[in-house]
C-alpha cells in the first residue's frame, strides 16, 4: 500500500471523480462498460488446459494440470480442486518476487468460492476409486500484465480453461490399481460462473475498473453469478463502506452485465455420455472402441 | 493436502439442521443469535482488549498501538498502518489446525483489517503502526465475524477514535432457508454462509463475503436479517464498553469517597 505506484496524483484523482459526476469514466467508457475481453484457449499444449484471457490491457494466463491423488478425508467421494493464483514481477511495477501475498491469495480463494458454490466442476465424477483415488485437478492462473480488475480476468481465465480442460479415461483394476488409458475426455465443467468486480468511487458504482480507478476507488464488490443468474460468490473489499442500497444496485448491475461476459467464454462441454472411470468389466468393450477409432 | 488421519472425533451430519417446527439443530428460530457475551479489558499488557463468547465460539481480540513503526519504510505519512492477524490456536477445532498460518487466515486478516479500516481515524497517528491481534481459542462457526466485534470493541478499549463501532454476524442459507448466526454444523452442512460486517448508527456495510447460492432477493432478505442481528450485538457490545468504565467509577469512588 505505501509502494509509490500505487499513488495517484491529486489532478488525476479530481479529474477522474469530475467526470464520474457526468457519468463519463477516463477511457470513456459507461459506467456498466466492462473492456473489450478477448479469451484464447489451448494456448499450452503441455498443460491438461489453458486460457489466456484479456481484458482491456489486463492479462491472466491460467493452466490446468491433473494428477490422481488422494482425496481429503472429509470428502472421500469427490476430486480435488486446487485454485492458485500468482501476481508475476513482470505484470507489474509494483509486484515483487515472492509467494502469493494476500491480495493473491484473496484472489485464488474469490475465485475458488465462485465455482466451488455454483458447482461449476462435479467433484464427485472426478472420484476414481473412493477414498482411495481421485483426480486431483490443479488450476494455477498467473496475471501478467496489470491495468485493474485482476479477479475478473483471472477467473475468466480460470474457468476459461476448465471448460479446455481434458483428462485421460481411467480404469479400475481390481481392489487399488487404476490404469490410465488412451482416450481423453472433458472435465466435467456444468456451469460458468462469472465474475463481475465493482467499485465505489465516491457515490458512484462502476463495472471493471482500470488501473486508475482501482488506485481511488473507496471498496469493490466482486458478485459472482451463475448460468441461472443466482449470486454464488460475494466479496467486498479494500477499506471503505457501502450502504444496502449500494449493495442491491450491485447486483441488479452484476445480473444485467455477467451475460454480456460469459458470452466470452467457450460453450459447456457436451458431457452427455462422457464417462470418466470405467471398471474393469467394460474393459473388452472399451478395446475394441479403441481399435475401431485408432483403426 | 490430502491427508489420510483418522480422526478420533467423529461429528455426523444431523439428519435434518432444520426440524418441522422450524428449529435449528441447537433448538433456536432462524432469526435467533447465539447467547453473546462481551468483556473488555481482559488482557492487561495490550493497550486496549476484549473476550468474545458467542455460542461456543471464545476468541480474544488485542490492540497494542498507536506505535512507531519498523522497519520505517513501511509507514505512511498521512495516516497509520493497520496491521491484523487473525489466527486460529490448533486446538480450537476438531482436526488439529496446523498453528502456521493458512490461506484461508491470511485472507481473513485481509478482510477484517478492511473491515474495521473504515471506522478509524488512522489519520489522526501518521507514520504509526496499530497492532490488532485476534485469536480464536474455540471454533464454532462465524469465528471471522465474532473477531471484528471483539476487535473493535478492543480498538475502542484502546481509545484509538473511531466513527462507529464494528459490528459483524454471519447470515446463510440452511435447508433453503436464510438464517442468522450459523453454528458450526450449519456452517459445515448448510447451503451457504454470509459474514456481514456495518457500522450499524451509520448504516455503512464494511465486510460482506459469501460463499453459496443466492436469488437477488435471498441476497436482499440475508442483509436484512444481518442487520437485525448486527443491531443486537452492537447493543452488547456497547454495554461491555460501558460496564468497564461504571466499574471504574465506582473502583474510584470507594477509593477516595464520593463528592
Amino acid at each position: 500500500m505505501a509502494r509509490s505506484e500505487e499513488i495517484i496524483s491529486s489532478l488525476d484523482r479530481s479529474k477522474i471523480i469530475s467526470l464520474l459526476r457526468k457519468g463519463i469514466r477516463l477511457d470513456e467508457r459507461r459506467l456498466t462498460e466492462v473492456r473489450p475481453i478477448t479469451v484464447e484457449t489451448g494456448v499450452i499444449q503441455k498443460a491438461e488446459g489453458s486460457a489466456i484471457v484479456k481484458l482491456g490491457n489486463t492479462i491472466s494466463i491460467a493452466g490446468v494440470k491433473a494428477e490422481i491423488g488422494t482425496p481429503f478425508s472429509d470428502t472421500p467421494n469427490e476430486g480435488v480442486l486446487i485454485v492458485n493464483a500468482e501476481f508475476l514481477p513482470l505484470a507489474s511495477p509494483s509486484f515483487e518476487p515472492g509467494p502469493p501475498d494476500e491480495n493473491a491469495i484473496e484472489v485464488a480463494r474469490v475465485i475458488d468460492r465462485g465455482i466451488r458454490s455454483s458447482q461449476a466442476i462435479s467433484l464427485e465424477d472426478l472420484a476414481i476409486i473412493p477414498g482411495k483415488r481421485v483426480w486431483v485437478i490443479y488450476v494455477d492462473v498467473y496475471v501478467l500484465n496489470h491495468d485493474g480488475n485482476m479477479i475478473d480476468c483471472s477467473s475468466l481465465a480460470t474457468i476459461a480453461a476448465l471448460l479446455n480442460a481434458k483428462v485421460p479415461k481411467v480404469k479400475v483394476v481390481g481392489e487399488n490399481n487404476v490404469e490410465v488409458l488412451d482416450e481423453w475426455v472433458p472435465l466435467p465443467v456444468r456451469d460458468r460462473p462469472v465474475s463481475v468486480t465493482i467499485a465505489k468511487i465516491n457515490d458512484t458504482l462502476i463495472v471493471d475498473p482500470s488501473l486508475e480507478e482501482e488506485k481511488i476507488m473507496d471498496c469493490r464488490l466482486t458478485l459472482t453469478v451463475n448460468e441461472k443468474g443466482q449470486i454464488c460468490a460475494i466479496q467486498k473489499g479494500i477499506g471503505g463502506s457501502l450502504t444496502l442500497d449500494e449493495i442491491y444496485k450491485a447486483i441488479d448491475i452484476a445480473e444485467e452485465v455477467a451475460k454480456g461476459i460469459r458470452d466470452a467464454l467457450p460453450p459447456l462441454p457436451d458431457l452427455k455420455d462422457v464417462v470418466w472411470v470405467v471398471k474393469e468389466e467394460a474393459k473388452e468393450k472399451l478395446e475394441s472402441e479403441a481399435e475401431d477409432s485408432g483403426g | 493436502m490430502s491427508s489420510s488421519r483418522i480422526s478420533i472425533r467423529k461429528e455426523q451430519r444431523p439428519p435434518k439442521l432444520i426440524d418441522e417446527e422450524g428449529r435449528r439443530v441447537d433448538g433456536r428460530r432462524p432469526d435467533e443469535l447465539r447467547p453473546v457475551k462481551i468483556e473488555v479489558g481482559v488482557l492487561k499488557n495490550a493497550d486496549g482488549s476484549a473476550y468474545i463468547e458467542l455460542g461456543r465460539n471464545k476468541i480474544i481480540a488485542a490492540v497494542y498501538g498507536p506505535k512507531e513503526l519498523h522497519p520505517k519504510h513501511l509507514a505512511l505519512p498521512d495516516r497509520a498502518v493497520l496491521y491484523c492477524r487473525y489466527h486460529m490456536v490448533p486446538f480450537s477445532v476438531t482436526e488439529r489446525k496446523s498453528p502456521a498460518p493458512s490461506r484461508r487466515e491470511i485472507e481473513l486478516s485481509k478482510v477484517i483489517r478492511e473491515a474495521l479500516e473504515p471506522a478509524l481515524f488512522l489519520e489522526y497517528f501518521p507514520r504509526t503502526e496499530i497492532d490488532l491481534f485476534i485469536e480464536v481459542l474455540q471454533a464454532d462457526g462465524g469465528t471471522r465475524t465474532a473477531g471484528i466485534t471483539a476487535a473493535s470493541v478492543a480498538l475502542a478499549d484502546a481509545g484509538i477514535p473511531m466513527r462507529d463501532l464494528v459490528a459483524a454476524i454471519a447470515v446463510g442459507k440452511v435447508e433453503g432457508q436464510i438464517v442468522l448466526d450459523l453454528c458450526d454444523i450449519e456452517d459445515k452442512y448448510g447451503e451457504g454462509d454470509m459474514p456481514v460486517a456495518m457500522m450499524p448508527s451509520l448504516g455503512q456495510i464494511t465486510l460482506l463475503q459469501a460463499d453459496g447460492v443466492y436469488t437477488p432477493e435471498e441476497v436482499k432478505k440475508a442483509l436484512e436479517l444481518a442487520k437485525k442481528g448486527i443491531m443486537k450485538i452492537y447493543e452488547v457490545q456497547r454495554e461491555a464498553l460501558k460496564k468497564k468504565y461504571i466499574e471504574l467509577k465506582k473502583e474510584v469512588e470507594e477509593e477516595y469517597g464520593k463528592k
